[in-house]
């Protein structure tokens, strides 16, 4: 006999959202956005923002962030903060040179891995066994990896040809490529239609099934694998459960401590498979290669409230962002009057929520945002984002910085309605009651 | 021998000789640093019967529970479960023997649903899939077997206190439990709920099932036991049948002494308005959600003690952090002496004179790692005797905290110990004479004696009393009737946020405050 | 109080002797031989120029581990003290040569308070993204760490640069009356700011041990439940507790500022506040230790100076560090277990003979 009844739940937008399968509001909003992109790019006379060429790039530059972000998720959702992943993926970095120069590119994969998995070892020794706080033992390990790589790179590669103290040897001979036969030609032939919206999408399509490295390919499949193996598997149900109320995992006799472990081991190993990628990409390994992308996994992992779908999507945001500061200025531009775009999207989305307030913070970035699409070098007070006063090129530090200045938009504005594991980051003990 | 109060079709009666006994423990000691939990227990269950284990707060009921269920290996003594003796090296041997324990704080994740959390562990299917449909029909023939109705895909942080107790009963039914612990089942249940929790208990015997349920509430004990065992100390001291015993008898039992009891004496209450909550509002978490406390109203005077008697769940908390700031209001205002407290933070309330007495003390009353003297100052950390202008004052927060030690008989080696190292009696202490002597205005006090031993319990309200007639003014939170009864002079009922009654604590009976607190309002007559 | 001793020791013990061990297996499987490599390591800073070298690094790190400090004891993980203390250079050096009309010592209090006004107010953007819309500090701060990278790169280069200086991007270099003196010990020059460092870690202790504002700093961050219910804002706790994180960041830079460098300039040092970080969870967050830590640190770096010398890769150092780090972390945890079940057993030993010894109020263990 249920003590308290609850009021039928008006029909607010999120509720009506909710009554849709998750894939098909995913789906949903791909297309929408893909939409505004197309305006965007006819707009900004910039049809590189919407070219198979960009979204080529953007995936593969996502696949290290998402590798990372996958990784965060495994430990995450076991209950384990890993702040290491950056560490993780130095190491897989390092692994990834030393193994693909001698061995070659699928070498160079699973060394990375090994690297990564060894850092993940020693983060569930002091996390799991010990009973070390979360972010201090990740600090620790990006501390202890950058010089562990350093040592070991002086030690093997100076002196090789073509290498340096920060630099490996090339790797040897490269990962195959190839193209999804057929759908590669028929997406192609529907982009260069130029036909609004359709040849963008096709653009879209044409480039995650063009001119795929195995490494790609794996990284993708690795997402579906995951969503089923945490969801649809005893054993995932049971990793989940030592992230959301290890106790009661712990006295239905769950090994609460070897989960943790055997997740954390998975992440990273997913982070150092991440730095080989890099590796594979930039075909050598370099000092400080991934540039802080184990933080933007994790910064994907929160974006994608913790779910693979969410984690794809926040590394291929990234990656986007990443692919276009590459290619032209128009693109640069015309992603800044998608933003506009978005943000006025979003400010209408919150104004259906009657969220007034939050409306019109985004309405004013949106403006902001529309005259920073608009700015050019001799307005007065847009002289400090391009180069000089005659160039139409943004200053590279301003286009080094974007990356970041996004992630921390969307985390300012996403991070309240995101629900993480319960236990995540909590030390326990076995015995513990939380 | 038969067992007193079950109904006929109940079958399984005590004492049936065909079968040895469901679980026999003999001579059993643990020990713990400091402590012999328990010190030669012995117990025994006849098979298909309701057994309960009677004992007060650290008499050694929990860790011999814990024993039973393999959580822990005694350090004498043996187990027998229906005629075999056995070892448990952990919980999965006692389970995969039939034991099932069912906790008094749930071991339920909240994000997950309630077949997620039955099947945790015994999962259908194989490691390469999870069978989530023979999952659903397996939790509903259980349902169809013992009752227990719960939807199996909702969320378990949707659901009440009484079906997610259900949920824990399935757990261990899911597995094959043939004999299901309960501890303390009752304790955050209303006389209904409690006769629905039985009425499922008879169903699980019927079908064969043994329980056992540990208690200290006698009077639920005796309605529904078919034989009582007493702890006291550690020890066994008692083996008894409810038709044989009376709950005074049993109370002695349990403490070896007589049980001190709430007196009503002659009223202190005064004319002047200490606390008063007029039309307050607290919105629920999520747009669209009822309200957490609707439109509330109450006045606490001087010399008063105003009890709130209430499901947990039912605003209590919202309450609470309304009054000490933490929570914002939607409407309505609160005024402490008559001075509105609508812009007035947190710190400034305590420092006017307000006493917080919380109901979880490891979680809002103590900083475990900090040592006493700093706990002491907890609240009071930014005035004299702890604070002298920006500075804090050592030396007479030592002062202070030595005095709590001697008058409120704490005990501990000294004001520098960890709060950590107290037992949860003392440090309960502690924070009740850290309210008492900052000689607060008003006090609000949530579950003031919750898990302190019965002595520790009188001496707290002998100290509420003492405070009282210098014209303290107490809200009083509990699920203690018998708390509530002995130290109203008002009681009021809350229920999904609003005050429903204003009762009598000296004419109120335990059935009749149970029927308001469900919502029945006291039109029918709660069951023998 | 022995005991005490014994604990506060064996955790750092146990940290050096293992990352000693590391280092000698990492040096032994590249070929050189330990016990050469830590001899000429010793030697290289068993001199007095050395030690002074190392004091001198030591007051850097000092700082650091102090800022990142003040948020560790508020569980508020301050990674950004980098970023914070980069721009707060910059611009404090750009500001002083821009004041080289006014006296010396006033010029070193503008550049002084200038550090600790930026690096307060850029610490105050992951507060305020962390309190109002719920931000985890650690990746918002690691966000502006590289967005702090862009802006210095891009002031510096575009509008504080001094345009008679070519081969390097600097800033004009501050006037030497306002340098920060040194004096001359065995070769080496003493820093002056030292003692500065010294002044910051007496006024650290203060803080936490003796004033209202740092014992509620401390409730908050062992239980912020319970300090919020004695009456903290903990959203005000939060703000402030990063903005007093972010002044401190301001001033690591002002060592190397005003006792070394004179200007800010591309190589002026950019990783002091990831030392700082590791110092501070070496040294337990606590003034002393982190002083202790500071010095390790120093020390080890200023050892590994020499190895090249002798053909054994620097990086070694950077080897020994990472482990002391690692090590120290856990067993800094392992020690604190075992401390505080012990004081549990005692306190419960104690209790219960005072117990047997008075009974009263019937009350059972």
């Amino acid at each position: 006999m249920s003590t308290t009844t609850l009021a039928p739940s008006p029909a607010t937008p999120a509720r009506v959202l909710k009554t849709f399968p998750r894939w098909a509001v995913m789906g949903f909003g791909g297309l929408f956005v893909m939409f505004l992109l197309s305006i965007a790019a006819e707009v900004a006379d910039a049809p590189d923002l919407t070219s198979s060429g960009a979204f080529g790039a953007a995936l593969r530059l996502a696949v290290p962030i998402g590798m990372a972000g996958l990784g965060g998720l495994y430990a995450e959702r076991a209950g384990v903060v890993n702040i290491g992943l950056e560490g993780m993926m130095t190491m897989g970095t390092w692994m990834a040179g030393w193994a693909g120069w001698h061995w070659g590119p699928w070498a160079a994969l699973v060394a990375g891995a090994i690297g990564g998995l060894m850092f993940g070892v020693l983060h569930a020794l002091a996390t799991v066994t010990f009973g070390v706080n979360h972010i201090v033992s990740g600090v620790a390990i990006n501390i202890l990896a950058v010089g562990v790589t350093r040592f070991l790179a002086e030690q093997l590669f100076t002196g090789e040809q073509g290498a340096s103290a920060s630099l490996s040897p090339p790797v040897s001979g490269d990962m195959p490529q190839f193209s999804v036969p057929l759908l590669s030609d028929l997406f192609g032939w529907l982009e260069d239609q130029d036909w609004f919206f359709i040849s963008d999408v096709a653009g879209f399509l044409k480039g995650i099934t063009t001119d795929l490295s195995w490494a790609t390919v794996i990284a993708m499949v690795l997402f579906p694998i995951t969503g089923y193996l945490l969801w649809r598997t005893a054993f995932g149900l049971r990793l989940r459960s030592c992230g959301e109320r290890p106790s009661a995992a712990d006295s239905l006799g769950v090994p609460v401590y070897r989960m943790k472990y055997v997740a954390v081991m998975i992440s990273g190993s997913l982070a150092g498979f991440g730095g080989a990628t890099l590796v594979l990409q930039a075909g050598q390994f370099r000092e400080g290669q991934t540039a802080n992308r184990g933080f933007l996994g994790l910064a994907a992992l929160i974006f994608g409230n913790w779910r693979p779908g969410g984690v794809a999507a926040g590394a291929g945001l990234f990656g986007y962002a990443d692919a276009l500061q590459l290619r032209s200025d128009e693109a640069v531009r015309g992603l800044v009057l998608f933003g506009a775009l978005a943000l006025v999207s979003a400010a209408l989305f919150f104004l259906w929520q009657r969220r007034t307030r939050t409306a019109a913070i985004l309405g004013g970035l949106a403006v902001v945002a529309y005259l920073a699409y608009l700015n050019r070098p001799d307005w007065f007070w847009g002289a400090w984002l391009y180069e000089s006063a005659d160039s139409l090129t943004i200053d590279t530090r301003i286009v080094f910085m974007t990356p970041y200045l996004v992630t921390l938009l969307v985390l300012s504005f996403a991070s309240q309605r995101l629900r993480m594991p319960a236990a995540d980051g909590l030390v326990w003990r076995k015995g513990q009651v939380e | 021998m038969t067992s007193i109060g079950a109904d006929p079709g109940a079958g399984g009666s005590v004492g049936a000789s065909s079968r040895p006994p469901a679980i026999q423990l003999i001579d059993i000691v643990k020990r713990f640093p400091g402590v012999v939990a328990n010190d030669g227990v012995n117990l025994t269950v006849a098979h298909g019967s309701i057994h309960a284990i009677v004992g007060e707060n650290g008499a050694g009921k929990s860790t011999l529970m814990k024993t039973l269920y393999g959580a822990h290996q005694p350090d004498e003594g043996r187990i027998v479960v229906d005629g075999v003796e056995r070892t448990f090296k952990g919980p999965r041997d006692a389970i995969e023997v039939g034991i099932g324990m069912v906790f008094q704080h749930f071991m339920l994740a909240d994000n997950f649903t309630v077949w997620e959390n039955v099947v945790l562990g015994e999962e259908p299917g194989n490691p390469v899939r999870l069978d989530i449909g023979g999952a659903r029909t397996k939790i509903r023939e259980l349902q169809a077997s013992y009752g227990l109705d719960v939807d199996p895909d909702a969320l378990v942080a949707d659901l009440g206190v009484g079906e997610k107790q259900r949920v824990e009963i399935l757990k261990v039914l899911y597995r094959g439990a043939r004999i299901v612990i309960l501890d303390e089942p009752t304790a955050v249940l209303v006389p209904q709920e409690v006769d629905a929790l039985f009425d499922s208990l008879r169903e699980l015997t019927g079908e064969g099932v043994t329980v056992i349920f540990i208690s200290h509430k006698l009077d639920e004990v005796l309605k529904v036991a078919d034989a009582i065992t007493v702890i006291r100390a550690g020890r066994t001291v008692a083996e008894v049948l409810p038709s044989s015993v009376t709950a005074h008898q049993l109370a002695e039992l349990m403490v070896g002494s007589e049980l001190p009891t709430p007196e009503t004496t002659e009223s202190t209450v005064t004319d002047v308005v200490a606390l008063e909550l007029d039309h307050v509002t607290v919105p629920g978490e999520h747009p669209g959600e009822r309200p957490r406390l609707d439109d509330v109203s109450l006045k606490v005077r001087k010399g008063e003690i105003v009890g709130i008697a209430g499901v947990e769940g039912n605003g209590q908390t919202e309450l609470v952090n309304a009054i000490i700031g933490v929570q914002p209001l939607a409407g309505g205002r609160i005024a402490m002496e008559g001075e509105d407290l609508a812009d007035v933070p947190t710190r400034r309330r305590r420092e006017q004179g307000l006493g917080y007495i919380p109901q979880d003390r490891h979680k809002d009353g103590l900083v475990l790692d900090a040592p006493l003297w700093e706990n002491v100052m907890l609240g009071y950390q930014t005035a004299p005797p702890f604070a002298k202008g920006i500075w804090v004052d050592r030396a007479g927060a030592h002062d202070r905290t030595v005095r709590v030690i001697a008058d409120y008989d704490v005990r501990t080696p000294g004001p520098d110990v960890a709060a950590l190292a107290l037992s949860g009696g003392n440090q309960q202490k502690l924070i009740v004479g850290r309210e008492m002597e900052s000689e607060p205005k008003v006090l609000v006090a949530a579950h003031p004696t919750r898990g302190i031993d019965v002595g520790a319990q009188a001496a707290v309200w002998d100290i509420m009393r003492e405070a009282r007639k210098k014209g303290l003014a107490v809200l009083l939170i509990s699920a203690d009737l018998e708390e509530l009864i002995g130290l109203s002079d008002t009681l009021l009922v809350i229920l999904r946020g609003r005050i429903v009654a204003q009762l009598d604590p000296a004419t109120v009976t335990p059935a009749e405050l149970g029927s308001y607190m469900t919502g029945a309002t006291g039109a029918e007559e709660g069951r023998p | 109080m022995k005991r005490k001793l014994t604990y506060a020791l064996a955790a750092p013990a146990l940290a050096a002797v293992v990352s000693l061990a590391v280092g000698a297996v990492a040096l032994l499987l590249a070929g050189h031989s330990p016990a050469e490599a830590y001899k000429a390591m010793w030697q290289y800073v068993d001199s007095l120029d050395s030690l002074v070298n190392v004091l001198n690094r030591t007051a850097w790190y000092y700082v650091a581990g102090v800022a990142v400090a003040i948020g560790f004891k508020m569980n508020l993980f301050n990674i950004g003290v980098d970023g914070q203390y980069r721009l707060a250079a910059l611009l404090a050096a750009a500001l002083g040569a821009a004041l080289s009309d006014l006296p010396g010592f006033l010029i070193i209090i503008c550049v002084l308070l200038c550090s600790m006004v930026v690096g307060g107010a850029y610490a105050a953007i992951p507060g305020l993204l962390k309190v109002k819309r719920g931000v985890n500090e650690v990746v918002s701060t690691i966000m502006l760490n590289s967005i702090a990278t862009g802006i210095t790169a891009l002031l510096l280069a575009r509008y504080l640069r001094d345009e008679s200086v070519e081969l390097v991007r600097t800033t004009e270099p501050l006037p030497e009356k306002a340098w920060l003196p040194t004096w001359e010990i065995g070769g080496a020059e003493l820093q002056a700011w030292v003692f500065f460092a010294v002044a910051i870690g007496i006024g650290f202790y203060i803080l936490l041990q003796r004033m209202r504002f740092g014992y509620d700093l401390r409730m908050s961050g062992q239980n912020p439940a319970a300090a919020k219910a004695s009456g903290v804002d903990p959203n005000a706790m939060v703000l402030k507790t990063i903005i007093l994180s972010g002044v401190v960041a301001g001033l690591i830079g002002m060592g190397p500022l005003l006792n070394e460098f004179h200007a800010f300039a591309d190589q002026f040092p950019t990783t002091l506040g990831f030392t700082g970080i590791s110092v501070a969870l070496l040294g337990r967050n606590n003034p002393i230790g982190i002083a202790i830590g500071a010095f390790v640190f120093a020390f080890i770096e200023r050892a590994s100076q020499i190895l090249n010398s002798v053909g054994v890769p620097q990086s070694i150092g950077r080897i020994l560090q990472g482990t002391i780090l690692i090590v120290a972390v856990i067993a800094f945890e392992v020690v604190k277990r075992y401390a505080a079940a012990a004081e549990v057993r005692d306190a419960a030993a104690k209790a219960q003979s005072r117990h047997d010894a008075a009974p009263a109020l019937g009350a059972t263990a």
